[in-house]
């Protein structure tokens, strides 16, 4: 009989990701067993233990020196099958979301993508998820023995039950090189390395008013800066070419879940609400009265943000340090 | 070696969207419908591996009723070579999986070697199909790809693996690839392509005709159930700050922002 949570955990540098413990932690409220599962890294057992997993299983090996899909859903599938959960949740990571469907489909399960809720409803999960880029919210829920979802990033709080370190269990998928059938050749780092925008707690975001890229650059990443936020645009600041195309947020771009998100000199185009409009307080800062953002911001300064944002940030730099 | 396009119809992305009164979907009078965008990319890489030689055939595999025929249309306008749809009514109520087994049902009769797909839907944002295809015919996948090359079978896909980082990876066909954003520009029809298309017929398919059984399509296969479906909360009205000078609003806001909201 499958019961319990299954996490699935992914790690930077042998720590656990922040999203892992946002996972942890919503998992040690829904009620049962919580256990963790990390493939192909090093385990921080009492940090697991600390939000609330009581066993991490662990799966290693050749075959996982570096992501694939193969090697991960065979090794996830033996896991599930050892652990026989009754929920399996991951972040809708760029890893989360190839592995989980297929998982899916390997055990003849449901999965369900992308989650921003989830409630225990009479000792079932139901989930809550964004639709049509953000405009309709669907509750779902999945009729099969075990269910699979992966979570929005940020979607809920890192909250340490303090735990003592959890059991560790290494398993073995059975999983060697002749089961992979793609081959990562290379990794190289983007230019603009910094914090992932999905997985960003605050965002500051520039729109076409910034009229250049030094506009941009000299604006909204000092701002950025001084908040501890990560540098975000709009798709015409992009297009316009003020930003990358990595910063871009939007239905085209990227969907983001900060705690604060602040758009300077942006409109609020439909499309770019279904990028971050799931953001918790959204603050506007535009010279034009009747932008759109404005109906959909929980804070708005009508005024020229170069004047506005150099003001912000020492403000910020004075409170925040 | 042909190539197949996963191809959905969904509304246009700057739709206004409306919830049918039984909560059960959204009010679809008056809906303007597109392609999903990134099938678009998808189709045009397929079109570019057919004008490279590479492709002898760009078939289109999509679920849907008789009104999809227009996107199938414009599909085939733009250089795809052959199309086939599953019939939404045989198949109506399914989910992902449910979808998947009609899509790789309709691959595999269409005989192709290698399956493009955007990287998700915009309606469903689901993104799912794809990888349950690819299960399903038991190939490799690749997702969210923003450089792709196959050459003598030998797929090359550089995608965003998240963090910053940019992966290449090697693969051959068959397999399936999801498509992002900057993978390529979509082309337009034109009217010698328009006139070509009008000669192709778009067989349709039911769900028995491709040998799926009633259990593993529509609700009766579906595992994944939307009960419900409503507009977002509101926001409380947005508080526009006064103040007499800059200086004064943005004080106020990051007064708001610590003590109100709580944010820093």
């Amino acid at each position: 009989m499958s019961s319990g949570i299954l996490v699935f955990c992914e790690t930077d540098g042998g720590k656990l990701k922040k999203t892992a413990l946002e996972l942890l932690s919503k998992a040690a409220t829904l009620g049962g067993e919580v256990s963790a599962v990390v493939i192909g890294g090093s385990v921080d057992a009492a940090e697991a233990g600390r939000h609330g997993a009581s066993t991490v299983y662990t799966v290693n090996g050749d075959a996982f020196g570096a992501y694939s899909t193969d090697a991960w859903v065979k090794a996830l599938a033996a896991v599930i099958e050892k652990a026989s959960p009754a929920v399996v949740l991951g972040g809708a990571s760029p890893i989360g979301k190839d592995l989980f469907p297929r998982l899916g489909a390997r055990l003849g399960v449901g999965s369900v993508t992308e989650v921003t809720e989830l409630a225990n409803v009479g000792g079932q999960v139901v989930a809550r998820r964004p639709v049509y880029a953000g405009k309709a919210i669907a509750t779902v829920k999945v009729k099969s023995s075990v269910a699979l979802f992966t979570v929005r990033p940020n979607s809920f709080a890192v909250n340490p039950t303090g735990g003592g370190a959890a059991s560790v269990v290494a398993v073995d998928a059975g999983v060697s090189a002749s089961d992979l059938k793609t081959q990562v050749i290379e990794v190289r780092k983007s230019a603009q390395a910094t914090v992932d925008l999905t997985e960003a707690d605050r965002i500051v975001s520039g729109g076409r008013s910034l009229k250049s890229a030094e506009g941009y650059d000299s604006v909204i990443r000092p701002l950025a800066a001084a908040l501890r936020a990560t540098p975000g645009a709009s798709r015409a600041a992009v297009d316009a070419g003020y930003a990358p195309h990595s910063h871009q947020v939007g239905q085209t771009g990227k969907v983001v879940n900060p705690t604060l998100y602040i758009a300077v000199g942006i409109s609020g185009a439909i499309q770019h609400l279904a990028g971050m409009r799931t953001s918790k307080v959204i603050v506007s800062i535009n010279k034009d009265p009747e932008a759109p953002i404005f109906q959909h911001s929980s804070y708005g300064i009508v005024d020229d943000l170069f004047t506005i944002c150099p003001a912000l940030q020492k403000e910020f730099e004075a409170v925040i340090g | 070696m042909k190539v197949g396009v996963l191809l959905k119809q969904v509304p246009a992305s700057d739709t206004i969207i409306k919830i049918n009164p039984d909560k059960t979907g959204i009010v679809t009078a008056g809906i303007k419908w597109e392609t999903n965008p990134y099938d678009e990319l998808a189709l045009e890489a397929a079109l570019q591996l057919k004008d490279a030689g590479k492709a002898t055939g760009v078939v289109v595999l999509t679920v849907g009723a008789a009104d999809a025929d227009a996107r199938v249309r414009d599909a085939l306008s733009r250089g795809a070579t052959e199309a086939i749809r599953v019939d939404e009514a045989s198949v109506v109520g399914s989910d992902s999986l449910g979808t998947a087994r009609a899509l790789a049902a309709a691959a595999k009769a269409a005989g192709v070697e290698l399956i493009l797909a955007g990287k998700q839907a915009i309606d469903t944002d689901s993104a799912a199909v794809p990888a349950m295809v690819a299960e399903l015919l038991g190939w490799p996948q690749v997702s969210v790809v923003t450089g792709l090359t196959v050459d003598e079978g030998k797929i090359t896909a550089e995608r965003n693996a998240g963090g910053g980082f940019i992966e290449v990876v090697s693969t051959s066909v068959p397999a399936v690839i999801t498509c992002d954003k900057g993978l390529n520009t979509p082309r337009f029809a034109n009217m010698k392509g328009i006139m070509a298309a009008k000669k192709i017929p778009i067989e349709v398919k039911s769900a028995a005709d491709l040998g799926l059984s009633a259990g593993q399509v529509g609700a009766a296969g579906a595992l994944v159930e939307e009960s419900g479906l409503e507009l977002p909360p509101p926001r409380p009205s947005s508080k526009i700050i006064q103040g007499a000078t800059p200086e004064a609003k943005v004080k106020e806001l990051v007064r708001l922002l610590r003590d109100e909201a709580k944010v820093i």
